[in-house]
């Protein structure tokens, strides 16, 4: 069980990102994010593993509050959530299986990883999760030559690598055409169903929400502006969400 | 109205900014002096013409010159009543006839010669005074023998009156056998070789220290590098501390190992027995993978065998060192003409058994600056408020003391004032009330930007020494280790740390967050970060400096001679202060070919990795 609580951010800027924020996550959920680009998706993803450090505000996992970790416990926090972005992040000039391994920095002790090793279990690990993710031939092509589907399904492997309880995905489809958008959810969802993993997942386009998402939170100008199933909102909670101007496309 | 006006103003405006670069321009010609009526100066062209005459024919390649020196006797004027007895040229070997036998300076006479070098060249001369040896000479002429050494000359007869007997000296040259390397060439070999070695060093050791250093001057990195004061201050005196104590310990480690590692056996044996148990304690010590933290007592198991090993990893570098030496004297015997590798050896095993202890300190220094560090950290998160302030207060107070005190003894000894209480004392005092006033100012539980004040510093370090020119370090450096290529080498190299590491750091902080963010969301820590998302990312620009830095070094290297500091450049000024202008082009030439292929392989090899 993932609670946020009064979560708020406010940039040195000034800027109100997130607006004493609220919902719960059960386990094991599939919660769709979703708003109008800077409505404080990103920022709210963020700051669930302290990528960005929230102004106030709880965030409790399993009972422990994140938000008061010391750096140390944070990092050891962090190898349990996961994060896929909306674009891929990956170090272009890294091989993929250096991407995926990657995912495992947090159990390895860092004195191997100047010399760059990996435990073997580890290597076949990552092979076996990009079998997964079906891209297993790739795994010693450089990053940056691969489709961006591909890309992002070794995003998604990387994320797996950490075996975590939750995975955030920030957009995860957004930089992809809607073809390739339907096959790295259909990944996402099979992880939630099969992996028992919670998926804190923003998305733009209410179908994909639709036919993905058990649950939604809408957020608006940093604030929550809807919680529920995705069949609950209409055409009132639409204009809500994305403003009076929006017309309901798909 | 109102355009027109303004217009006006806008016209004058531009006129006078016209006028002022005017002045600033008439001004600075001014100063720097610049007149040509010099250069239109007979006397200055003629120099111009000799010189850029010389340096066009750089002395790279000679023949071996056959040479015919002949000379005729002559008289001027012709004395009064008869000719006096001269001895016939020898028969057989070329000779000169002249017609006549003697003339009126500014007359001509006419010159034959026979039995000359057969199609050669050379000077035909007046020599003044009684001796035929004489090496002055004028009244130069220019002579062609034909095929059969026969050739026949006019020569107008100095303004040299004497009584005795002068001479016309006829010298045919030609050149014989197959051209050889001069001198000059050998030696701009050496040098050039010298000099490319010396760029390559000082690029190797430069880089290899401005890699590291380039990340802690690199602002993205260092932004969110945050700790408590307790932290802080703990790291501060761990550091210190750490430094001190493991000087110390090597120093001793050193005196007590110097008679077993003297023996071959005993340091042969150290050094290949040593890396199997610091294998196995490694194993043990360090885990490949960390998924739950082990118990406290496991862990200061752990932490105490490091340490043991640290202890051992010092006393096993004096033994390579000392068998690096050992063997280094021996292999220097029997090598031959490899007897540099031996060398390379000894002197290897001498730099090392150098450098352990600053090593030592340094390690020393990291490792208890980050236990004691840590120990603040946990201290600071842990402890309740109230505790927390008097521990900051305290612990503030003693850094704060203890640096004050060392910066007041290094004062102390700069200026050899020798009164303790003044600057031992004294600056304590100071520093504990600094400590505990900046510890009082501090909230307790909030976090200090350490990282920025170590980038500040860092980048203030970089800015002054990168100000310093290499040439003027070179001369320091001269002083410190004399003269030759290795203060030109050391000179180089600490250039070459200072702007590589500011053109590196800004490289770094220049790359993607993107994989960085990624990295970290992994639970990778700030080392594992580094390595994993910013190192990939940065490997072509570094190449791409490296070889720059390299290119900047060769030519830096070429003119660090100029002030002692080995390489060609100790030629190239000889030769220019000689006024041996033929051997000063060599060196040029030599110093073009050598950058231009560097520029060459850089560009080749930039183009393989980016």
């Amino acid at each position: 069980m993932l609670q946020i609580r009064n979560l708020t951010k406010i940039y040195d800027s000034g800027v109100t990102a997130l607006d004493n924020v609220s919902f719960e996550v059960p386990d094991g959920y599939f919660l769709a994010v979703i708003g109008l680009s800077g409505s404080g998706k990103s920022t709210l993803l963020r700051c669930i593993n302290r990528l960005i450090e929230p102004t106030s505000g709880q965030i409790i996992w399993d009972g422990v509050d994140l938000v008061g970790l010391s750096p140390e416990e944070m990092r050891r926090m962090r190898r349990k959530i996961g994060m896929v972005f909306q674009h891929f992040n990956l170090v272009n000039r890294s091989p993929v299986i250096t991407n995926v391994l990657a995912g495992r920095l947090g159990y390895i002790n860092p004195a191997f990883s100047l010399i760059n090793h990996f435990p073997k279990e580890e290597v076949a690990k990552a092979i076996h999760q990009l079998n997964r993710v079906g891209i297993a031939d790739k795994a010693q092509v450089r990053a940056d030559e691969l489709s961006g589907g591909q890309q992002q399904r070794v995003g998604i492997a990387r994320a797996l690598m950490q075996d975590p309880s939750i995975i955030l995905a920030d957009e995860p489809v957004a930089s992809l055409d809607p073809v390739l958008a339907h096959s790295i959810m259909k990944y996402l969802e099979v992880i939630n169903k099969e992996d028992r993993v919670t998926v804190i997942c923003s998305l733009h386009f209410l179908d994909l929400v639709h036919r993905y998402a058990g649950h939604v939170v809408a957020l608006n100008e940093g604030k929550v502006v809807f919680e529920g199933h995705p069949k609950e909102i209409d055409d009132a909670k639409f204009k809500e969400i994305y403003g009076q101007d929006a017309e309901r496309v798909g | 109205m109102e355009r027109k006006k303004a217009n006006i103003w806008r016209s004058l405006g531009l006129g006078l900014l016209v006028f002022l670069v005017v002045v600033v321009y008439a001004y600075g010609t001014e100063v720097t002096q610049v007149d040509l009526s010099e250069l239109r100066e007979e006397r200055r062209q003629e120099s111009l013409v000799r010189v850029i005459r010389a340096l066009v024919r750089p002395d790279i390649i000679a023949y071996d010159q056959e040479e015919a020196r002949v000379n005729a006797p002559i008289l001027v004027p012709c004395p009064e009543g008869n000719l006096p007895e001269i001895e016939p040229a020898p028969e057989g070997g070329p000779r000169l006839v002249i017609s006549p036998g003697c003339a009126a300076p500014g007359e001509s006479v006419h010159v034959e010669g026979f039995g000359f070098l057969a199609n050669a060249e050379g000077p035909l001369r007046f020599v003044p005074g009684s001796d035929p040896n004489n090496n002055v000479s004028l009244g130069r002429d220019f002579i062609n023998t034909d095929s059969s050494g026969h050739f026949e000359a006019d020569l107008v007869l100095p303004e040299r009156e004497s009584d005795e007997v002068q001479y016309i000296r006829a010298v045919v040259e030609k050149s014989v056998g197959l051209p050889h390397f001069t001198k000059t060439a050998y030696d701009t070999w050496d040098k050039i070789i010298e000099t490319v070695f010396l760029a390559l060093l000082a690029t190797t050791i430069g880089t290899a220290l401005a890699v590291p250093l380039s990340f802690i001057a690199a602002r993205n990195l260092m932004k969110t590098m945050r700790s408590p004061l307790a932290a802080v201050s703990l790291t501060a005196l761990g550091w210190l501390a750490g430094i001190a104590l493991a000087y110390q310990l090597s120093n001793w480690l050193g005196t007590v190992s110097e008679q077993a590692v003297a023996s071959l056996l005993i340091s042969g044996l150290s050094v290949v027995l040593f890396p199997v148990l610091a294998a196995l304690v490694f194993r043990w010590a360090v885990p490949a993978e960390v998924v739950e933290l082990p118990s406290r007592e496991v862990r200061i198991a752990r932490m105490v065998a490091l340490l043991g090993l640290v202890v051992l990893t010092i006393y096993w570098l004096y033994a390579l060192a000392g068998l690096m030496g050992l063997l280094g004297t021996q292999l220097v015997g029997v090598l031959g003409i490899f007897a540099f590798m031996g060398s390379f050896l000894f002197h290897g095993g001498d730099i090392l058994r150098t450098l352990i202890p600053f090593i030592a300190a340094f390690i020393g220094g990291a490792a208890t600056g980050s236990l004691l560090g840590r120990l603040g950290q946990v201290a600071a998160e842990r402890l309740s408020v109230g505790v927390v302030r008097i521990m900051n207060i305290a612990i503030a107070a003693l850094t704060g003391a203890t640096f004050l005190a060392v910066f007041g003894w290094i004062v102390g000894w700069l200026y050899e004032i020798g009164n303790a209480s003044l600057t031992l004392w004294g600056p304590a005092a100071v520093g504990a009330a600094l400590g505990a006033f900046a510890a009082v100012r501090t909230k307790p539980k909030d976090t200090l930007p350490i990282g920025m004040v170590i980038y500040y510093i860092a980048r203030t370090v970089f800015n002054t020494l990168r100000s310093v020119e290499a040439l003027v370090m070179a001369i320091v450096f001269v002083i410190a280790v004399g003269i030759g290529p290795f203060a030109g080498m050391l000179a180089l190299g600490l250039h070459t740390i200072v702007s590589l590491g500011k053109l590196y750091s800004e490289q770094v902080e220049s790359i993607a967050t993107g994989p960085m963010e990624a990295i970290q969301a992994t639970g990778a820590n700030r080392l594992q970060t580094i390595v994993y998302a910013v190192i990939p990312q940065i490997i072509p620009p570094y190449i791409s400096y490296t070889l720059y830095r390299w290119d900047i070094n060769v030519r830096m290297s070429t003119i660090i001679g100029f002030v002692g500091g080995g390489g060609i450049g100790f030629l190239l000024q000889q030769n220019i202060n000689l006024l041996n202008y033929r051997g000063a082009s060599t060196q040029m030439v030599a110093i073009a070919v050598v950058v231009a292929t560097l520029d060459y392989v850089s560009s080749v090899v930039r183009e393989r990795y980016t």
